[in-house]
């Protein structure tokens, strides 16, 4: 049999009941998605969207609460360690054990895996080489930095040549330097046919990695295709980014929100109020947004969203907008025109930021 | 699961040293002072109360049972939780090894060590002659046999813990009144009925009367059923450690 789809998830669930009794949650409440061989898919969604809950189901550490589930063709329910044996994890929080060395962490997990011992030795000298760590080899995992932690659990993750790679939050807590050394050993695993499952709400490491995106928001899965695709379907090519300053800057935005360059929604209601609820009532942020969320979805002409900290403009053509601003006798503190990103795309579907 | 015991080994390799004074040179110590100093005093002025044998002889055997306990909880305790939280199960479960497995390992692990300072707590008891080369085995198995009673349960227990904090207030609470009313430092029949009752049923006491038949040689009948008692212990702990592994790695 050749399978080609490595995870198939039909209206996967799972909810949890708080630990004191109180109401269930549902973490992942139906997804659908499906990864084939030799693809670079990315989970992308703010924190709590239940990313992390799916990459534990998927990895068989997790019982599946509904819906159906294969992942290598195999049920998490019955094979979880038929399927583990063949996926390599990279945790969002590493586990390494820091009394150990780097080599002795290595050791450890291929005995887990049930290696002989030397097919361990030989996979630790390669390991060691692809995490650029050679000469950290006998080093305790105390003295490393983030970085080279991280690196190392993704070489620990290989041990066992796996056939999917599960990755929570690869860079998440990690200086720039280290998110693009991690990156570039990711993107060599991408080129060497590897299959990559990652969690990310870092919308410059989507772009950089993944050839699909699967964006989920509140357990449910929002759209999904190329970053290239999401970005032409869902927002305009240029987003003109205004600062406003603060006594100026409501009546700044009314006066934008009124204008031509909101587009079709001009004077939207449902939008004004929910940009200014979102700067009065931040305690019940989450529950205001998350009612709006619902009727702020609309697809991505040209329009104007009003942030805690700034005004966006969106536009196909920045400079012209910004003429117009300017014609409006408005004067922004700052202005950027930049390409339309992820984050703009999970803007215009959820009514929210990526992150906080 | 023999794999997860050679982690615990290997981190071992590390910190033997330090063990090896809170296991081996801590209960010395107690026997030294206890056995030669107080043990003179009782024998001089109650030498009846002890049926015949010095208070050395009397103690060592308890206090050797309740030092195996000490290290099984101690070992059983803080480092299952912690291995829970962020340590070396959450290494090993996203691994072919099913929850049940990494328990069983880390479970060997922590009789190798009450087997370890139990050995050489027998050896010098022994050298003292405090007990009999013959029975020195045995009283070594009961030793074993009573770390794994606590052993199973604890870990049971402290897999599931989220506040470190109560580690230590069951240490406080449960293990040291434990310890104090086993038997080990005097003979429980001389305390008021009620409280006699309540800690002749607490598993260690029954087990530092076993450790003390096997080291005088003294064996009943009433000992097979402590041992029962302490195997009974050791397997119920064992399946609620299973279950309750499975359901806090795999949630």
């Amino acid at each position: 049999m050749i399978e080609t789809a490595l995870v198939v998830a039909t209206g996967l669930k799972k909810s949890y009941s708080a630990r004191d009794g109180g109401a269930c949650v549902d973490a992942v409440a139906g997804i659908d998605f499906t990864v084939h061989r030799g693809e670079a898919v990315g989970l992308l969604g703010p924190n709590g969207a239940g990313k992390s809950t799916t990459m534990r189901m998927i990895g068989a550490t997790s019982p599946v609460g509904g819906g159906t589930l294969r992942v290598l063709g195999m049920d998490p329910m019955t094979q979880g360690p038929a399927i583990r044996a063949r996926l390599g994890v990279v945790p969002q929080e590493d586990c390494l054990d820091r009394e150990l060395t780097v080599r002795e962490n290595l050791y450890i997990y291929g005995r887990y895996f049930q290696l002989p011992r030397a097919t361990i030795r030989e996979r630790i000298t390669e390991l060691l080489e692809f995490a650029q760590l050679e000469d950290k080899a006998d080093s305790r995992v105390e003295a490393l930095s983030g970085g080279m932690r991280r690196r190392l659990a993704i070489a620990r993750s290989l041990m066992n040549n796996p056939d999917l790679l599960l990755l929570d939050e690869p860079t998440t807590g990690l200086d720039p330097q280290a998110r693009q050394v991690l990156w570039d050993r990711l993107y060599r695993l991408k080129q060497d046919g590897a299959t990559l499952l990652i969690t990310t709400h870092y919308m410059d490491e989507a772009e950089q990695l993944c050839d699909r995106l699967v964006i989920v928001d509140h357990g449910r899965v929002v759209t999904e295709g190329s970053p290239a695709e999401l970005i032409r379907t869902h927002t305009t090519r240029e987003v003109l980014e205004l600062r406003f300053p603060l006594d100026t800057r409501d009546a700044a935005a009314e006066k934008l929100r009124s204008s031509s360059l909101a587009g079709g929604d001009a004077g939207d209601g449902g939008r004004g109020e929910h940009s200014e609820q979102n700067e009065q009532n931040e305690q019940n942020e989450q529950n205001e947004q998350s009612k709006h969320s619902a009727h702020s979805k609309h697809s991505g002409g040209p329009r104007v969203e009003i942030l805690r900290d700034r005004v966006l403009v969106y536009t196909d053509d920045g400079e012209a907008a910004l003429a117009e601003v300017r014609a409006m006798s408005l004067t922004p503190v700052s202005t950027i025109v930049r390409r339309a990103t992820l984050e703009d795309v999970f803007l215009t579907i959820t009514g929210r930021s990526l992150i906080d | 699961m023999v794999h997860t015991f050679e982690y615990w080994l290997l981190r071992y390799r590390r910190t033997w040293r330090a063990t090896v004074v809170i296991s081996v040179a801590n209960p010395l110590l107690f026997l030294v002072g206890f056995g030669a100093g107080l043990g003179r005093l009782v024998d001089q002025h109650a030498p009846a109360q002890l049926s015949g044998t010095t208070y050395a002889a009397f103690f060592a055997p308890g206090l050797l049972c309740a030092a195996a306990m000490q290290t099984a909880f101690l070992e059983s305790s803080g480092p299952v939780t912690y291995a829970a939280i962020d340590g070396s199960y959450r290494d090993a479960t996203p691994t072919p090894l099913e929850p049940p497995q990494i328990m069983a390992g880390h479970q060997m692990f922590v009789i190798f060590r009450v087997l370890t300072s139990s050995a050489a707590f027998v050896v010098v008891m022994t050298a003292f002659g405090l007990t009999s080369p013959r029975a020195a085995p045995a009283v070594l198995g009961g030793a074993v046999l009573t770390g794994m009673a606590f052993a199973a349960p604890v870990a049971a227990w402290a897999v599931g813990v989220r506040r470190t904090a109560r580690l230590t207030t069951v240490f406080r609470m449960i293990v040291m009144p434990m310890y104090m009313f086993s038997g080990a430092f005097f003979a429980l029949a001389k305390l008021p009925t009620a409280v006699r009752i309540v800690a002749e049923t607490l598993p260690l006491a029954q087990a530092v009367i076993l450790c003390r038949d096997l080291s005088l040689e003294t064996v009943s009948a009433a000992d097979a059923a402590r041992a029962g008692y302490l195997f009974a212990l050791t397997a119920v702990g064992l399946l609620w450690a299973r279950r309750a592994y499975t359901g806090r790695l795999h949630a």
